[in-house]
């Protein structure tokens, strides 16, 4: 019996987030928009989801054996990065891109730093901006879900896409992004019309407000973009799963969504010849990706700031760059950029944010 | 909840508190012992001297170990009976004290008879003093001699006494049972230790999820129309622990180094309290304890007043023994205690409870790579980075973890508790405590 019981030093007991289920539960959340953009874009975007994930668990057990620690699969950070990289792909992207961007992720961003929790940039964020740099073409090719597929249809520009190529071409002045896209006849699903009437006569025509159609179409995932992001809604789900079970913290995405709403909102109506204190909101919370970025790449947990405050700095400087760049930037997706840059600033803002310590305060005579 | 109730503002944290079933199980008292084995070192100190020879008798209650200095504590004897012998045992913190074994036999003078109670209002603080540390009376979790810890010294003020009832430990309920079950004796230890202490303010913290408590303490207070504030404040893990306490209730803190008297305050245990009572008004030395057996592995999880000396052998076979064989052995709470090896070691001064428990609620898992993500910093009550200390010890730089706060670290177990990675945050940086303190580097 003696030899049966450990003995051990406090604490004895532990939460019930390790490593493995965090890692695991971000894999499972992630599922359903996966899914979702398989169902739309059909088997080819399930061919790039899977050479994504096969990559990166290839990588990552190549990399794990060279370094001399084998058996780092099971934590499941590797399927994490390698579905992310898939899941931020075009659907009709070549093969080989997801290859390489998993790759890259596992073999450069993560493993020359030493593996888990020593890279200190986003790794599938790193792998996704590194093939757009190369292959910027393919990277750039849209199609449209399935359902929204007409004739000659086939290559489309996302909303995001489509609204800054219009912006660049004409003089015209639209009051907002969402009429952009109607009068210059961006595609969209008969379901948008029926949410859209649904909402508005039992819900919100009591409060006195009325959706516009067009935003049930970005929220629920009928429109060109990656594999992964074009359905906020599912995203979403997942993302009350892990809020729950106290996985991500609030902070981020909280000072991430309030400071990149807040500048929309006041300057976002400007570019499109508006004025000041009418930008939609709503048009760029579902569109570039932004939800998928900021709640499952801004809050890896990896290289996000430690403390609370450092985390709201972080949301603040993220929710700014993205702005920036998507409205006044070359490159209408700011997501990707703004985080990784962000990434790069955790070390300082670490080192500012410093928990005080404990009896140091004014009693402490030192 | 109650957003008016108050709690500590740095870190913390909420583990799964496994109380529900036994807050309602009343204490009840354990069988004596066939043999009993008594420490003489159950106290922070020095032990005592042995009094005793093997074939002595000895009575219930009687002076076995005499402490040795300022800094010991008496041992009385928990039962009557015949010492069989006098041998080294391990205590569960690892130190190494003879302990005086004793085998039942002979008459109680205490228990089934009458109690007398003694008249104590009017005696002063260090009367009472002695008499405190007459009976052998410690601090019921710390292990700090009561007479000490509350002798204060020259130019030093308290102006607040807190009796602890917080518990904040998971699974722990026997104080939770001891404000519920004696509220008067409570309140009149309360008492005593503010004639000691001449506090001008007095507060019985506790947590503000046990109405029960919280009902028979202010009844009491009412009744005996004392002049005691009874506090709801709000269960963080660990608010418990005396710097946090004074923090939620007076707002001040201990200074890093510093004790609770530096920030004005005294606090004594609910249990401590208790014991003051009995020492003081029954003049019954602290021969017995109230602890709390639980966890998944026991059949009948009980709260208990056993005798000290009391081995967990006997403890296991008056819950009803295993229902499967116990991943740890803990003695004291989840978070702080120790884990044993096996069920030698007997009940001392300052077990709380003890705990048999199952792989599910352990809930450990693999240990990976430190993920930088913080939980430990942002859990740590005392604001270190425990990952930034834990590098440093690893590296054997012992001054650099100095700067980042080591000896501040109270070794409350948040850090490692909360760490995904599993990384043994606290079994380090007390290593490295123990060789910054040993002067050692
Ligand atoms: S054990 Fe020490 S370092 Fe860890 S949380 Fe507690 S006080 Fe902080
Ligand atoms: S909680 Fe553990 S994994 Fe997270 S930063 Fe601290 S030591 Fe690293």
């Amino acid at each position: 019996m003696k030899q049966e019981i450990f003995v051990t030093s406090s604490p004895q007991i532990y939460d019930d987030a390790s490593t493995t289920n965090i890692m695991w539960s971000v894999f499972f959340c992630l599922m359903p928009a996966a899914a979702w953009g398989v169902f739309s874009f059909g088997v080819w975007a399930a061919a790039v989801l899977c050479t994504a994930l096969a990559s990166s668990i290839a990588a990552e057990a190549l990399c794990a054996y060279l370094a001399g620690h084998p058996g780092t699969l099971w934590d499941g950070s590797a399927c994490v990065t390698g579905l992310l990289v898939g899941m931020t792909m075009p659907p009709a992207v070549p093969l080989y891109v997801p290859f390489f961007a998993s790759l890259f992720a596992i073999g450069v961003v993560k493993w020359t730093f030493g593996g888990l929790g020593r890279n200190w940039m986003n790794p599938a964020l790193a792998g996704r901006v590194f093939v757009y740099f190369s292959w910027t073409r393919a990277m750039t090719t849209w199609s449209l879900p399935g359902v929204l597929r007409g004739a000659d249809a086939l290559s489309a520009a996302t909303p995001l896409g489509f609204l800054k190529t219009g912006m660049s071409q004409s003089a015209e002045f639209f009051r907002t992004p969402m009429e952009y896209l109607r009068e210059h006849g961006y595609p969209r699903s008969l379901l948008d019309g029926s949410i859209s009437d649904w909402l508005n006569a039992r819900l919100l025509e009591p409060l006195g407000i009325s959706l516009p159609q067009g935003y049930a179409d970005l929220f629920f995932g009928f429109m060109a973009g990656s594999i992964g992001e074009i359905s906020s809604f599912l995203l979403l789900a997942g993302t009350v799963f892990l809020l729950a079970r106290k996985i991500l913290s609030p902070a981020i995405p909280a000072s991430y969504f309030g400071s990149f709403g807040l500048l929309v909102w006041i300057f976002g109506g400007l570019p499109l010849g508006g004025e000041y204190f009418t930008g939609d909101i709503l048009f760029h919370l579902f569109t570039g990706g932004l939800i998928l970025g900021v709640f499952y790449m801004a809050t890896d947990i990896v290289c996000s700031p430690v403390t609370v405050p450092g985390q709201i700095l972080y949301g603040c400087g993220a929710g700014f760059l993205t702005f920036l760049i998507r409205l006044y930037g070359a490159f209408p997706e700011g997501v990707a950029l703004a985080i990784l840059v962000m990434n790069v600033f955790v070390p300082l803002i670490n080192r500012i944010t410093r928990p005080f310590r404990f009896g140091a305060g004014k009693g402490a005579r030192l | 909840m109650n957003l008016l109730w108050k709690t500590f503002p740095k870190g913390g944290l909420h583990p799964r508190q496994m109380k529900s079933r036994l807050r309602g199980k009343a204490l009840w008292n354990a069988s004596i012992p066939a043999l009993s084995i008594v420490p003489l070192l159950q106290h922070r100190g020095e032990p005592a001297d042995c009094l005793v020879h093997p074939r002595d008798t000895v009575r219930e209650g009687m002076l076995i170990g005499r402490a040795r200095s300022d800094s010991s504590c008496h041992v009385h004897s928990p039962v009557p009976g015949i010492v069989k012998y006098i041998d080294e045992i391990t205590l569960p913190w690892g130190e190494k004290t003879p302990a005086v074994f004793i085998e039942l036999g002979g008459e109680f003078n205490r228990l089934g008879k009458a109690v007398h109670t003694y008249p104590w209002e009017g005696i002063p603080g260090d009367r009472l003093l002695t008499i405190l540390s007459d009976k052998g009376v410690v601090g019921m979790y710390s292990g700090i001699p009561v007479h000490r810890k509350l002798t204060i010294p020259k130019g030093k003020f308290v102006r607040t006494l807190i009796i602890n009832g917080i518990e904040c430990e998971p699974y722990l309920c026997a104080d939770h049972r001891i404000m519920v079950e004696k509220a008067a004796e409570l309140v009149e230890g309360a008492r005593i230790a503010a004639t000691i202490t001449c506090a001008p303010r007095r507060v019985i913290a506790l947590t503000g999820d046990r109405p029960d408590a919280l009902a028979a303490l202010r009844e009491k207070v009412r009744e005996m129309k004392a002049d005691i504030e009874v506090r709801a404040l709000w269960s963080k893990y660990p608010l418990g622990d005396e710097r946090q306490l004074i923090k939620a209730v007076t707002g001040e803190e201990i200074p890093s180094g510093g004790t609770a008297l530096d920030a004005g305050a005294v606090v004594l245990n609910a249990a401590t309290t208790l014991a003051m009572y009995e020492a003081v008004v029954l003049q019954k030395p602290l021969i017995e304890r109230s602890i709390t057996v639980a966890g998944r592995a026991i059949r009948d999880q009980a709260n208990l007043k056993v005798r000290i000396g009391t081995p967990l052998a006997d403890l296991v076979e008056e819950c009803g023994g295993f229902t499967r064989m116990p991943e740890k052995i803990i003695v004291g709470g989840p978070l702080t205690g120790w884990g044993l090896s096996e069920l030698s070691a007997p009940v001392t001064k300052t077990t709380a409870g003890v705990l048999f428990l199952s792989p599910k609620e352990i809930r450990n898992s693999r240990r990976t790579n430190c993920l930088n993500c913080g939980r430990c910093t942002r859990s740590c009550p005392m604001g270190l980075q425990p990952e930034a200390i834990y590098k440093w010890v690893e590296h054997s730089a012992y001054e650099e973890a100095r700067g980042e706060g080591i000896l501040d670290c109270t070794e409350c177990g948040c850090c490692a508790y909360a760490c995904p990675a599993r990384i043994p945050l606290v079994k380090e940086i007390r290593a490295g405590k123990m060789i910054l303190q040993s002067g050692g580097v």
